[in-house]
């Protein structure tokens, strides 16, 4: 059996290359990716976890976590559509009507 | 408590109503001919009212329901009420708003509800899975709320700025919760205490992650260095939308971190205190020194919102019963005149939210008096001026500070509200002091603002004058707080 440690050293470089990518990346969806894959990272630790334990509450966690990535989604997507409507562009540099 | 699900229901009562309103108003706004749709406004009214009637009915529970999910304690009731004035006053500010701006007065109203079932529940979570559903029932809630203008770019772009930086901190967020429940087998809060008591949870993964779920919150709350939305959001944001993010999420925020500090991790006390001191420090400093060049009377009640949030860390910060009382106060009033004053700033925006600017207001204590003296009347409060209910916060805040041997933070947070008075000063002195332009068009108000603007100063000058009665009573709510 693979040790626990591996999923959670495998969840960890996700999660890192996730947020790195959040950073880096200048192009919306690619953001909103990022986001996606640091929240499945976090499913594959609480999975990871719960398989451990003999537990099932993490195992539910992650259910509550994919339907409200689902629900974000529709409504991220939704605010997206709604920019580029108005800006032709989604590239985050260029939304910058407000700087302090 | 143990107990049939059936006989527990009652415990959820608000929650429920405001969720079946919240419904009921997106089907009428379906059906209802486009001239009745303002009715919306009266039903979330009812709506708040009846929750309201509930949430009192649950005065003097103590206890966990929901298999360990909710808790209704002292607490949990005062911020629910706390969120139905917040709720109330933006339904009410929000009306006249949005029919001037042409906007869904009916999915304007309801996701207003649905914002306040996802604060309630996080108020009364005893739980990470319950904190994190009603964060994200707050927040998605909040992005529909914030890009709602959906033809103005500036509010397209506060939404996206919103939704990027919210998810990216929810996913820090879940990722503590994950190794909190990796370290201790449990996501129930006061399970998760005894656990750690028991010394059978690995130290390190709880350290960090105290450290990832304070990043979550502190996006939620905007403290520094989680900030940089916050001007951009209430800016591009529709100002009565502005007002309610900086007030009730806010509340919200401090409400899940204080309950998973104290009750799920008392024992890395020492540890978090840190994080919380430096944060308080950065955060008041920050908040008020950009605020002083701000020009943009929006982005200036940003940061001031965001120095706001530094003197309730300092509340947190004592972990004591008088310092969760000050926080419960001071949540409170500061939801009072900050919406006033974002209503008053939403009053003389006009159409198209375009006057935002300091210049904006010159010689408005001539033209119209009644309204310059009330928006006096909030930035005074902001700025903490004895006989307002701003004073009495930071006062109950700075003493509990005082008790609990923070004497440094207690001092930095009193220089901090000294320099506040500086920029708070100067959007009264533009008032009062300058002529008004040549082609000065009088502010619109209507019914609706007027009843939020005096509701709001009543509340000030009641609980700045007698702060007494609202102190003790949120004394009495943290009696038995653990």
């Amino acid at each position: 059996m693979i040790p626990l440690g591996f999923y959670l050293v495998v969840s960890a470089i996700l999660f890192s290359i996730g947020a790195y990518g959040f950073l880096i990346k200048r192009n919306i969806i690619t953001l909103f990716m990022c986001i996606e894959l640091m929240l499945n990272a976090v499913n594959l630790s609480f999975v990871a976890f719960a398989r451990y334990y003999a537990l099932l509450d993490g195992q539910v966690f992650v259910f509550f976590v994919m339907a409200v990535a689902a629900a974000e989604a529709a409504v991220g997507l939704g605010i997206i559509v709604a920019l580029f409507r108005n800006r032709q562009t989604l590239n985050v540099d260029e939304t910058n009507l407000m700087k302090w | 408590m143990d107990g049939s699900l059936a006989l527990e229901i009652p415990q959820i009562f608000p929650e429920i109503a405001l969720s079946v309103f919240g419904i009921a108003i997106l089907l009428l706004d379906t059906f209802l001919p486009k001239s009745k749709r303002h009715a919306a406004t009266g039903i979330a009214l009812a709506a708040i009212a009846l929750t309201a009637v509930f949430t009192l009915g649950l005065v003097g529970e103590d206890g966990t329901f929901f298999s360990g999910m909710i808790v209704v304690d002292g607490f949990s009731i005062f911020l629910r009420i706390t969120f139905l004035v917040v709720g109330a006053l933006t339904v009410l500010a929000s009306s006249s708003y949005a029919t001037r701006e042409n906007l869904a007065v009916g999915e304007f109203q309801a996701l207003v509800l649905f914002a306040i079932v996802g604060m309630n529940l996080m108020a009364a979570s005893n739980e990470l899975i319950m904190i994190f559903l009603g964060l994200e029932t707050l927040s998605i809630a909040s992005y529909i709320l914030l890009g709602i203008k959906r033809s103005d770019a500036k509010s397209n772009e506060a939404a996206l700025k919103y939704f990027l930086l919210g998810s990216f901190s929810s996913a820090f967020m879940l990722y503590g919760i994950a190794l909190a429940y990796g370290a201790t087998r449990t996501t129930n809060l006061e399970a998760i205490g005894r656990e750690i008591a028991a010394g059978s949870a690995g130290m390190t993964l709880i350290y960090v992650a105290v450290g990832l779920l304070f990043v979550g919150f502190g996006f939620k709350v905007a403290v520094v260095p989680f900030h940089v939305w916050t001007p951009d959001v209430y800016e591009g944001a529709p100002t009565p939308i502005s007002a309610f993010m900086s007030v009730g999420p806010k509340a919200a925020g401090f409400a899940v971190l204080v309950r998973v500090l104290m009750v799920a991790f008392p024992a890395a006390y020492a540890k978090w205190l840190g994080l919380v001191w430096l944060s308080a420090v950065l955060t008041m400093f920050v908040g008020n020194c950009v605020a002083l060049v701000q020009s943009n009377i929006k982005r200036m009640l940003a940061y001031s919102s965001i120095a706001h949030a530094g003197y309730i860390l300092v509340a947190v910060a004592t972990r004591n019963q008088e310092g969760v009382a000050a926080l419960l106060f001071y949540t409170l009033t500061y939801a009072l005149m900050n919406i006033g004053a974002f209503t008053i700033v939403s009053l003389v925006s006009r159409q198209g939210d375009r006057k935002t600017y300091l210049d904006d207001y010159a010689g408005l204590g001539f033209k119209q008096p009644g309204l310059a003296a009330a928006l006096s009347i909030f930035l005074l409060s902001l700025a903490g001026i004895p006989l307002t209910a701003g004073f009495a916060g930071k006062f109950f805040i700075f003493r509990a500070a005082l008790e609990s041997k923070f004497v440094w933070l207690a001092i930095i947070g009193v220089l901090n509200s000294a320099i506040s008075v500086y920029y708070y000063l100067r959007v009264i002195v533009v008032m009062y002091m300058k002529e008004a332009p040549d082609d000065w068009s009088p502010v619109a108000m209507s019914s609706s603002a007027i009843a939020v603007i005096a509701l709001s100063v009543l509340g000030i000058l009641q609980f700045g004058i007698f702060p007494d009665m609202l102190i003790s009573l949120a004394r009495s709510s943290v009696i038995g707080y653990r």
